[in-house]
């Protein structure tokens, strides 16, 4: 069994909470929040044991490793000090607030191997695990262009005045909802090294974006749009999605369904010419308890499997979401030009 | 409970399979008047149940309901709370805390209200309560013998191994409501343990079933055990797995399990409706 405590008991730290309570290799040990109401419920209704200093539940504690869940902000201390303990990491994203901060994380990571990985989930929905597969076999020929688009009913009248709303703490559309289209677009299409164009809208937000629009140019130098916005009301949740377009076809992928179009039959993938639908009822991920998606047991299961075997993970580490965190810094130095 | 309850996911663009077919219900749903065409038409078909969200426009489908008592006299409404995205979307912006300042009713600072006592105090219970309170309060006059809990907040005191809440929650719904209390969840046999073990016998427990095993946590063969061996009041939901089944095929898996109480389906055609509802009464 192994000990885990989880630091944040946001909307994404109770989420992490309930999943790794019940997995069968974990014992959730302990909680830290800063909210007295929250650890006086916790305390209460699940015997989980709480403190209100992060610091003070890992020299306490002996966890073989963490969940951080806290603002952006706080990433850095906590990750940093989980580390220097020698405790496996898996830190919510976005990862760091700025890349030199990251970096070094990146590195007291990996130089003490300790498993390191960060809540990009959607590379846990098997639509978009198919869509990276299909054009890693080149089903769509040379590429010719991408779109990465979000959106979502968050901010959808004027207001203010939650650490969402302060732009030095990335509370922002970019770093919240943009951030993992470019996270899918990095790790399925290409590293974006560029932006030409990039603009951080305002719609309702006093302090910060609203919505990203950029252009981003690719290291193989495919260049594609990032359209994101979580000001839209006419979307029920945040909905992503990814198209590709290249010289054999076309995919627009979401996290329901694969929409194909091909000029001509692929027999080695068993897909026609015209249209195919594939369906995430058959792309998911089978899990053993299910909270508000599929995605967020299996990148647990991930993270869970790869400290038991003492491995580093391929999908999501913290250099990955690194990476993403640059090109966010590109966007918003690209925006004020 | 009747065989068929008449779901509401089509009507507030829930669709599991295609976010493009959610922008069509969006549309076709835009007015109260639509929601209330396609509901009259269940109940010609002998449809007598709509289980239901508490999302803010059932309080309309509400007000026609009591606006025209004849006419829906025989109808009930399972109530499932909460409309979990009103939540979810707001927890993003305002935090738990704010969300919860947002929603309690009354001023929370006002420590004279209900709501500011029980915040203050960390009576979580008394806070609950106040929740379910404030989300009944649309079905006022409307006949709701059944009250459900929605998925992500059973899922999560589940995961938490919270369980007094369940007990609370149990208590209240048969004490204040004289109502049943049931339990939507991706994770039945999980909830049922979980529900057991705290002394909640025979509880009603909506869970998607269907031949693939789609969202069937833990597997499919483990549900079909539980089906056959446990004591409980089952309700299939998610039977055609968001459209990739058949009906034909997707109900006659069904038949299999004879304790199977209710299927929960939704459709937006008559056509529709009606071929649901014979192979429900063919096969269960």
């Amino acid at each position: 069994m192994l000990k885990a405590g989880i630091i944040g008991l946001g909307k994404m730290g109770l989420s992490h909470a309930a999943i790794v309570a019940p997995h069968k290799d974990v014992d959730l040990a302990a909680v830290c929040d800063t909210s007295s109401l929250m650890l006086e419920g916790f305390k209460k209704f699940t015997g989980v044991k709480v403190y209100d200093d992060y610091r003070k539940m890992i020299d306490s504690e002996k966890l073989d490793f963490v969940i951080i869940a806290t603002p952006t902000k706080f990433h850095f201390p906590m990750v940093k000090y989980a580390l220097q303990k020698g405790i496996h990491t898996f830190c919510e994203k976005p990862f760091s607030l700025t890349v030199r901060e990251g970096e070094e994380l990146v590195s007291l990571a990996e130089k003490n191997n300790l498993v390191n990985q960060v809540g990009y989930h959607n590379h846990f929905i098997g639509t978009f695990r198919e869509l990276k597969r299909l054009i890693n076999v080149g089903i769509l020929g040379d590429l010719v262009h991408f779109a990465g688009e979000a959106y979502g009913p968050v901010v959808i009248k004027p207001k203010g005045g939650t650490w969402r709303s302060d732009p030095g703490e990335g509370g922002g559309c970019l770093f919240d909802y943009a951030s993992h289209v470019i996270n899918l677009i990095q790790e399925i299409i290409g590293r974006p090294v560029s932006a030409a164009g990039a603009q951080l809208k305002k719609i309702y937000s006093k302090d910060v974006e609203d919505a990203v629009y950029s252009v981003l140019k690719l290291e193989t130098g495919l260049t594609g749009i990032l359209s994101v916005n979580w000001s839209d009301e006419t979307y029920r949740k945040m909905s992503t999605s990814i198209t590709v377009i290249g010289k054999k076809g076309k995919i627009i992928c979401d996290a329901t369904e694969l929409k194909i179009y091909l000029k001509e039959e692929d027999p080695r993938e068993k897909l026609d010419r015209g249209w195919t639908t594939k369906y995430i009822t058959d792309l998911a991920i089978p899990v053993e308890f299910y909270l508000r998606g599929e995605e967020y047991s299996a990148q647990i299961d991930n993270f869970v499997r790869h400290v038991v075997e003492n491995k580093q993970t391929e999908i999501n580490t913290f250099r990955q979401a690194l990476e993403t965190d640059r090109v966010m810094g590109i966007i918003i130095a690209e925006s004020k030009r | 409970m009747d065989k068929v309850l008449f779901g509401d996911n089509q009507f507030f663009a829930v669709n599991h399979l295609s976010d493009e077919k959610s922008r069509e219900q969006a549309i076709r749903f835009k007015d109260d008047s639509a929601i209330i065409r396609v509901l009259d038409q269940a109940i010609e078909v002998g449809i007598n149940t709509f289980m239901c969200t508490t999302h803010d426009r059932i309080a309309n489908i509400c007000d026609h309901m009591r606006a025209n008592p004849d006419k829906y006299r025989d109808f009930k409404i399972y109530p499932g709370m909460p409309y979990a995205h009103k939540y979810a979307n707001a927890v993003t912006e305002l935090g738990i805390l704010g969300t919860i300042k947002q929603y309690v009713p009354g001023n929370i600072f006002g420590t004279f209200a209900k709501g500011g006592m029980a915040y203050l105090n960390k009576d979580f219970l008394k806070l609950m309560e106040i929740f379910i309170d404030a989300e009944m309060k649309m079905f006022k006059g409307i006949n709701t013998p059944v009250i459900f809990i929605q998925n992500v907040i059973v899922d999560m005191i589940l995961g938490l191994r919270a369980y007094d809440a369940f007990k609370a929650y149990d208590e209240y719904i048969r004490k204040k409501y004289h109502a049943e209390p049931g339990y939507i969840t991706m994770n039945m046999p999980a909830l049922l343990d979980a529900l057991n073990s705290i002394g909640i016998e025979n509880p009603i427990i909506c869970s998607s079933i269907n031949k693939i095993g789609f969202r069937m946590s833990g597997g499919k063969e483990i549900y079909e055990k539980y089906l056959r061996e446990k004591e409980f009041r089952p309700i299939a939901m998610q039977v055609l797995a968001a459209g990739a089944l058949r009906p034909k095929e997707a109900i006659e898996y069904l038949g299999n399990f004879p304790k199977i109480e209710s299927v929960l389906f939704g459709a937006s055609s008559r056509g529709h409706i009606s071929e649901t509802k014979e192979l429900i009464e063919k096969y269960l």
